[in-house]
Order: structure tokens, then C-alpha cells, then sequence
């Protein structure tokens, strides 16, 4: 096997100085009648190019060049290459945790980068390194709330990602937290009204999406007034990162928990992406996660190191802030150089150019069908309304190499026959048109 | 003393980097976007109040400094392409590099997970194939993909296991979990609703049997369970504790972080596991890339199948596969879309590169090497328990103790000798303990200057301990100061007026 550094000879070595006549020896503690006598029903090894070919074919039965207009939690972006010439790098890829920080400055250096830069792009004043993605990730940030105002109950937006919302009922069920739901007005927002009846006495926090599910931009600092009232937190969850270039960052929330895959991450058939949660300082002690802090060496050096792990549960066992042990460090990293390249000026450029496309692409489709929540601002995705049924239109679109918009109707019956779309910079004219032509066939 | 036994490594001259944000000024671009093929929208018009100033502190740099930045930066971390990484329970094992090319064929690398399933037949193959492998390797009858890490699979597991119980009645309250048990175990059965107790080990090192009949009642859901365990030493009595567990009506949860030891030798599904998560970012070679992505895939027996997170991958009568939604037991979702995806693209593309034989030989090699350098280092360091070990062992700082030096030292003079420290403190049942992973993807060379090391050192605490104990000496940072980085985080850069103000 070409992975293992090994001669038959050396084998043979270590057994006699071990004092073992075979490696059977070695496995002795293993009752006999457990152990395995066949070989495993994996198939045979493969050569590297054999490996390639496999997976070649593999490739190649998905849609590769196909115009995409799905956004709905995964967004299409384009990836400078610089980012995949540098997470290569051995050093990067094939490091573990920065348990022992005078070898490993180099990921603790480019978290805290990342941290900074999260506190910057969200308006918070802290940050973790990473959370799994940002549908767990709403969900521990709902537990945090939990933790810090004693009270059980949380309030979720209808508006808010669907399956946001199932994780964050299978992060709560056995926690006695019950979720009550929020509907949406007419223009895509948090129905005020609505919030105000469902939170209690016992509302830890309110979670609400922005843009939200609908790419509606919520008024954020509207929702922060009336939650604050009554005592609870709001959590701000944002699937569409690149919106911060240009639209305002969610300062009135206590907790932020955002999704970066939209910075550098490849879509990937839904991950590794990697969520992050940004909150005040004051709450920094219920974070979950790893922290890295900047601190001195003895000769006076500046370095960094993780810091307050007893938050965690290699200290705290049970009761950590969180299970949380692996978080998804190297997409961090992803992420910190796509924010470097693109940078202060570049984000809000992008950013414009989405807003830009879909601007485009909404008043193009108001020709096929009903462009909904027309009263708010949006950023990259729209939802519209049509005579035909969404699957019977994407079956359409798929013959002329075009991925539609995401149907709605299994979440969201109330909307009919609706979908929802996403342009981004990598949507060219030709394309958003010749979506709407067949749209509107 | 001095570095004179220092074989494996040499100092040189490493680049000094500040911050990313110390580099840039106003003007400076490290991007061109293509021209707008749209009108223009004046985007602080469309939206409002809701549009956003400014940008703050974001950094403003070219290409070429972007590169040496992270370049400089990358040069600072210690990694398995550079040495040996025996970083106990961690498996810390070589990462093929044609899993990262095939990762990224763009067929795979751009799919959206949202594309329609006749479009996303290769990708969903490339679950169903991994599926089916892992399905022999652990011995069980159903697998989920979704967890994204192992304390994630954990989560998963437990979930299933309350759905299971309460399907037959009653949840029940308890955990049980070994005292030499990872953190997540315990964070995770809280998570879960459980309430945890603690179960004591033997004098050899296990479970011990007549405490656990002793502890077992009509209010323990599970057992969480490492095996091998965190001592590398494996459960031999583990019919005893599975047919425990199930006489009364508990279920046993497998901790697989360590796999590595049995891949291809023994399958937990064969020796009384219900269910059990594996970590493919250690015993599948997936990067750990400085602390994740990970993936965590529960595995589990037939009667825990309908409870199994939703979307499973089915397969029709016609041969294409399809996610089945349709799942009223599922425990519901425990992360979106179907979980780190590029992770099981890695793990298949292992799996077919090593096959069965090749299975095997690692799993050989890995314990091999764990009890060579038991071999080698006994006598040197204390051994606490004598149980055979599999794929790592874990000695204590006792003998270096008596002179002051303690395993936290220890392994920071190992950095100096050119090798990532072991596991340090951990399990804590071992006081003091030195838990060492070589995985199978060491030379007999590496191995034998890994011994060497460890032997001066040990020399180095008797003669001289006050040396060992200001190590590393030959680091680009000495020994930071975490106390001060506790007290008084400093979680983010600021602008150095910010810094002042704020002060």
C-alpha cells in the first residue's frame, strides 16, 4: 500500500523487538470470536489514476456547466485561486488544532484575522473561530441565549431558513425550549404585530434571517427596539454573507451567527461551509467554540493562543457551553483570504454588482410572472409567483442546461406556485434572459 | 545543556509577518471584477436606511502581499507533511493528496446541493458508495452523512438512541460514561437531556464489569463507550458490557475516534454496538486543516434505522438514487443540506486508494507502531496500566515528576526536537499523562528519532530540569502567556488610535 512508510523487513524488525512472533500477537485482545476473517466488501485498491478516473465519471454525471440560479442557503461566487494556492499549503491543510501554540502561530494568527474581520463585516465585538455551519450554528446560538437570560422559550422567524429552523428544533427538543413561530407581511418582513403576541415573559430571544429566506432585508433595528423591550435577545442569522459589503451590519442584535460560504467557499453539494457567531463582549463567557486570544511570549513577543477553554468541554464536561470540539477551521481560513483579496473596497463593489444583477433579473421576470415582497429592500434573490408549477418549469429550464429557482411550495403553500431566485455576479444578461423566456413559455 | 541530541530538526531563518490590517492602505486592491453587464443600481438608493456606510477596518492589499502574508504564515505551523504528529486519540495519519484534486472536480466542487437529483446522480453515488463501505467496515445496517464532526456524530447517536427508547416507552434519564472518556461525551448526553453519570475504570484499565451490572437500571438509556479506549487499550470484556446494557434494556454507543486500531480486525457491529459514529478526519485521512472540517457519520443497527436524520439516500428500482424526506420517526435534521459533503468525497477516495488489504496493513501499522515505541520508551516513562495497547499508549510524567518536570513540559521540549508534542494530560484518569499516536504512517527512521527524543529528554529532566521546563527554546515564540491571554482577552485587532482611546 503506497501510503505506508514500511519495508516487509522493518515489519519484521519492530515484531521481534516487540517480542512478537506475528502481528496476530498484537491483536490478541481482541476476542477471538469478534475478530474479522474475510476481507472487507470495500472495493479493490486502486491505482491514483484509477482514483482520478472514478471519480472523473462521477463528476461528470452532474450538471457542471449549467446556468445556476438557485441560492436559498448556497451561493454561487467566484473564487479568486489564490484562496486553494494557499489552503493547500501543507501547513495549513495538515495541522491539527493550535493545541501547542509556539508551532502552530500560523492557523492562530489567520483565525485571529478572521475574528477581526467578523467583528468588522457583523458590527459585533467578538467573534468565535468557526462554528459547523450556520443552521448549527443559529442553534447554539439560541442555547447561548438560553444560557444567559435563565428564561426558555425562543420566538423564530417564518422567514428564516427551513432547514435553519428543523435544526434548531432538533438542537432544542430535549431542552425544554419551545419555538414559536413569527409570520411575514406582505413585503417579505417580520410581521411586528405578530412578534409582539408570541413573546412572553419566558422568551430567551427572538431569531430572525437578514436578508431572510425571501432575500427581504429586515428592519433590523425596528425588531432589536420591541425584542429589547421585553427583556429577550435577538439573534441575527445571515445565510448571504456578501450582503454585508453593502448593506448595514446587524449592531442592534446581542448575537449574530452567520454563514460564510458565500466568502470563498466552494458549493460543494452543501459543505464544508463553516458558521460563525459573533456577539458582545460582555456575553464572551457563553460563547461556544474555540477563541483565540493575542497574548506575549516571555521575551515580550506578540503572539496568539487559544483562550478561555474553560467555556469547553474538554474542561467543563457536561457542562460546557457546548459539545463543540472540531469547528471548520481551514474554511475560516477560506474565508479570511477572500475577505483580504476583495477587501474594503471590493466587497461593496461585489456586493453592488449582485444587488445590480438581481435588480435586473427581478424586473426581467415581472414580465413571466409576479415578482412578490415588493416593498422591501432586497439583495441578490427574489421570489416570484407563476401560472406554472416551479418543478414543471425548472424540468424547462434543466433541457436548456439552466438550474430554476428554488420551488417553495413544500415550505411555504401559502405562496402557491412561487419560487425563489438568486443572480449573483457569476448571472451574465444572456443568461438571467433566457431564464425568463423560459419562464414565461 | 544544549541541542546537541537534537537529530531530527535545525533551526532557520523564518519571515517575520504583522497582521493583515498593519499591511494595508487605502487604494491598494488584490481583485478586478468584470465589467457589470447590467444597468448600474445606486445601491445606498435601493436600500435605504438599510444600506451600510463603510467598511471599516477591512483590509486593503495587493495579490503579491496577500500571498507572502499567508505564505509567512503557513511557514509558522507545525504539520504532518513536515513530521511525525503523534498527537494521541487525534490519528494524526497522512492526508492523500489525490483526495484533494478529485474533491475538486468541478462536477462535484459546484454543485449546488439544491440541484435537481437527475443532475446530481455522481454526487449522490459518490454518499452511496461511501455508504455501503463504511456499512462493512463498522458491521452495522444504516449510516447518516450529516453529522459534520465526530461531538457532532455524538449528538446524532444519543438523539437516536432517546427516539428509540421513548418509541418503546420511555427515554429514560442516564448516561453512563467512562471516567477515561473524551469531554464530548459528557457535553453531548447534556445536550441530549441526559443526565450523566460517571463510570470508574479498573485496575487493568476497562470498564469495570461488576460496577457497570452495579450501575445499570431501568433509568439508563446508553453506555458511551470508546473502544479502543482512550488509553488505547480495548474493552476485552465487551460482550459482558453489551449484553449488560441490553438485558436491561440500554443500548451501547461506540465512540469511534478509535477506529484506527480495528479497521479491517474487528467491526463493532459484530460485538454488541447499536450505534457508534466515526471520524473521517481521522480514521479517512481527511484533512483536520488546523482544527476542522471534520465529518462525523453515525452508523447504526436495523431497529435505530427509522429514527436516522432526515434526508436519507435511497436508491430506486431503476438504479438512480433519490433523498428520501419522507421519514416521520427522524430525529429531523441536525445540520442543512447533507453534511460536509467534500469530507466524504476524501474518505471514498481513501478507501478505494488502500481497498481491503491495504485497510488492513494500516490498522497493522498502526498498532505496530504504538507498541514499538511502548517497547522502546517503557522504563524511560511509567507505564500506568500494563493492559496490552493498541493503537496508542499513554505513559505518565511520574519518574520526570520527581525532579518537577512535568508532561506539559516535556512536550513542550519535544517541539524543540523537531515533533509535534503527543496529547498532553489527557486521558485524565492517568496523572500527568503522555498519550502518543504514531498512526501508521510512520517510517521505522521516524519512529526511532521520536525514541531518541524522548529518551533525552527524559535524560535532560534529570540533569537539568529547570531547561526542559522554560522549553521550547528554539521556537519563533517562547512559552506565551495564557494566563494574561484569559484575563484579559484580546479577541480582535484594532486600529492603534481605537487601541489608545480605549485604554
Amino acid at each position: 500500500m503506497r501510503y505506508l512508510p514500511k519495508s516487509p523487513a522493518d515489519r519484521a524488525q519492530m515484531l521481534r523487538e516487540i517480542g512478537c512472533k506475528s502481528i496476530d500477537d498484537l491483536f490478541a485482545p481482541i476476542p477471538a470470536e469478534y475478530r474479522l476473517n474475510r476481507d472487507l466488501k470495500v472495493p479493490r485498491q486502486m491505482a491514483e489514476s484509477e482514483i482520478i478516473d472514478y471519480f472523473h465519471e462521477c463528476a461528470n454525471k452532474n450538471a457542471a456547466d449549467y446556468a445556476l440560479f438557485l441560492g436559498a442557503g448556497a451561493y454561487h461566487h467566484y473564487r479568486p485561486v489564490v484562496i486553494d494556492a494557499m489552503v493547500s499549503r501543507g501547513e495549513f491543510l495538515t495541522s491539527y488544532t493550535p493545541y501547542q501554540a509556539e508551532i502552530a502561530q500560523g492557523t492562530l494568527q489567520a483565525i485571529f484575522e478572521f475574528q477581526t474581520m467578523v467583528c468588522e463585516l457583523t458590527g459585533m465585538e467578538v467573534a468565535n473561530a468557526s462554528m459547523y455551519d450556520g443552521s448549527t450554528g443559529a442553534a447554539e446560538a439560541m442555547l447561548m441565549a438560553v444560557r444567559i437570560t435563565g428564561r426558555t422559550a425562543a420566538v423564530v422567524a417564518r422567514s428564516v431558513h427551513p432547514e435553519y429552523r428543523e435544526v434548531m428544533h432538533t438542537y432544542t427538543q430535549h431542552q425544554g425550549l419551545p419555538i414559536a413561530e413569527c409570520g411575514y407581511l406582505e413585503n417579505g418582513r417580520v410581521d411586528m404585530a405578530d412578534l409582539e403576541k408570541k413573546i412572553t415573559a419566558d422568551t430567551a430571544c427572538v431569531l430572525i434571517q437578514s436578508p431572510n429566506f425571501f432575500g427581504t432585508i429586515e428592519d433590523v433595528a425596528a425588531v432589536a427596539d420591541l425584542v429589547h423591550k421585553k427583556g429577550a435577545l435577538l439573534i441575527v442569522s445571515i445565510a448571504e454573507a456578501l450582503s454585508l459589503g453593502i448593506v448595514k451590519p446587524p449592531v442592534e442584535a446581542d448575537i449574530v451567527s452567520m454563514e460564510a460560504q458565500s466568502f470563498g467557499v466552494p458549493l460543494g453539494y452543501g459543505g464544508p461551509y463553516a458558521g460563525v457567531m459573533a456577539t458582545k463582549e460582555k456575553f464572551v463567557r457563553q460563547i461556544p467554540g474555540r477563541l483565540v486570544g493575542e497574548t506575549k511570549d516571555k521575551d515580550g513577543k506578540r503572539g496568539f493562543v487559544l483562550t478561555l477553554s474553560t467555556r469547553e468541554q474538554h474542561i467543563r464536561r457536561e457542562k460546557a457551553t457546548s459539545n463543540i470540539c472540531t469547528n471548520q477551521a481551514l474554511i475560516a481560513t477560506m474565508a479570511t483570504i477572500y475577505l483580504t483579496i476583495y477587501g474594503r473596497e471590493g466587497l461593496k463593489e461585489l456586493a453592488a454588482q449582485n444587488l445590480a444583477k438581481a435588480a435586473y433579473a427581478a424586473s426581467a421576470f415581472a414580465k413571466a410572472g409576479k415578482v412578490l415582497f415588493a416593498g422591501a429592500p432586497r439583495f441578490n434573490e427574489f421570489v416570484v409567483q407563476t401560472k406554472d408549477d416551479p418543478h414543471t418549469i425548472n424540468k424547462r429550464l434543466l433541457e436548456k442546461k439552466m438550474i430554476g429557482g428554488f420551488p417553495l411550495g413544500w415550505h411555504y403553500p401559502e405562496l402557491g406556485n412561487a419560487q425563489l431566485w438568486c443572480c449573483t455576479e457569476l448571472n451574465s444578461k444572456e443568461q438571467i434572459d433566457a431564464a425568463v423566456q423560459a419562464v414565461g413559455q | 545543556m544544549s541541542n546537541k541530541d537534537i537529530k531530527k530538526a535545525t533551526q532557520h531563518v523564518n519571515q517575520n509577518e504583522g497582521l493583515i490590517f498593519e499591511r494595508s492602505s487605502p487604494g491598494k486592491k488584490g481583485y478586478r471584477l468584470a465589467p457589470l453587464d447590467v444597468p448600474e443600481v445606486d445601491y445606498k438608493k435601493a436600500l435605504g436606511a438599510a444600506a451600510r456606510p463603510d467598511l471599516g477596518n477591512m483590509p486593503e492589499v495587493s495579490e503579491m502581499e496577500i500571498i507572502r502574508h499567508f505564505t509567512r504564515l503557513s511557514t509558522w505551523n507545525y504539520a504532518i507533511d513536515l513530521g511525525m504528529y503523534p498527537l494521541g486519540s487525534c490519528t494524526m495519519k497522512y492526508n492523500a493528496r489525490v483526495n484533494e484534486v478529485v474533491a475538486r472536480f468541478p462536477g462535484l466542487a459546484n454543485a449546488h446541493p439544491y440541484q435537481p437529483a437527475e443532475v446530481s446522480q455522481g454526487a449522490m453515488r459518490v454518499m452511496k458508495t461511501l455508504s455501503e463501505c463504511l456499512l462493512d467496515i463498522t458491521g452495522m445496517d444504516a449510516i447518516t452523512l450529516q453529522p459534520a464532526a465526530g461531538a457532532h456524530g455524538e449528538m446524532t447517536g444519543i438523539l437516536l438512541i432517546h427516539a428509540c427508547l421513548k418509541s418503546r416507552g420511555n427515554p429514560r434519564k442516564k448516561i453512563l460514561i467512562p471516567d477515561s472518556a473524551h469531554g464530548t461525551n459528557p457535553a453531548t448526553a447534556a445536550i441530549c437531556g441526559y443526565a450523566v453519570e460517571n463510570l470508574k475504570s479498573n485496575s487493568r484499565g476497562m470498564v469495570d464489569v461488576s460496577a457497570l451490572a452495579a450501575q445499570m437500571n431501568e433509568d439508563v438509556a446508553g453506555l458511551m463507550l470508546t473502544n479502543p479506549n482512550t488509553l488505547g487499550i480495548f474493552e476485552q470484556e465487551i460482550d459482558k458490557i453489551a449484553a449488560i446494557l441490553h438485558e436491561k434494556g440500554g443500548l451501547l454507543y461506540m465512540d469511534g475516534a478509535n477506529m484506527n486500531a480495528l479497521v479491517g480486525k474487528t467491526r463493532p457491529g459484530d460485538f454488541g454496538v447499536d450505534v457508534m459514529h466515526l471520524n473521517l478526519h481521522k480514521t479517512f485521512s481527511t484533512p483536520h486543516g488546523g482544527g476542522g472540517p471534520g465529518s462525523g457519520p453515525v452508523a447504526c443497527k436495523k431497529m435505530l434505522e427509522p429514527f436516522l436524520p432526515k434526508p436519507v439516500i435511497v436508491e430506486r428500482a431503476d438504479g438512480t438514487l433519490a433523498f428520501d424526506y419522507d421519514r416521520p420517526q427522524s430525529v429531523g435534521r441536525v445540520r442543512m443540506f447533507y453534511g460536509n459533503y467534500g469530507m466524504h468525497v476524501r474518505a471514498l477516495a481513501y478507501t478505494l486508494a488502500n481497498g481491503p488489504d491495504g485497510l488492513r496493513q494500516t490498522t497493522e501499522d498502526a498498532v505496530l507502531n504504538a507498541n514499538y515505541i511502548r517497547k522502546k520508551l517503557e522504563g524511560d516513562y511509567h507505564l500506568p496500566y500494563q493492559s496490552p495497547s493498541m493503537h496508542e499508549v499513554v505513559f505518565s510524567d511520574s519518574i520526570q515528576e520527581q525532579k518537577g518536570v512535568k508532561t506539559g513540559d516535556i512536550a513542550k521540549r519535544l517541539i524543540d526536537y523537531g515533533f509535534h508534542p503527543y496529547t498532553v494530560s489527557f486521558p485524565l484518569v492517568v496523572h500527568g499523562a503522555i498519550m502518543i499516536e504514531p498512526t501508521e504512517s510512520e517510517s521505522l527512521e521516524e519512529l526511532d528519532l521520536l525514541v531518541d527524543a524522548m529518551k533525552a529528554i527524559a535524560r535532560e529532566a534529570e540533569e537539568d530540569p529547570e531547561f526542559v521546563k522554560n522549553a521550547p527554546h528554539n521556537t519563533r515564540v517562547k512559552r506565551l502567556d495564557e494566563t494574561a491571554a484569559a484575563r484579559k482577552p484580546v479577541l480582535r485587532w484594532k486600529p492603534a488610535a481605537a487601541k489608545s482611546a480605549g485604554e
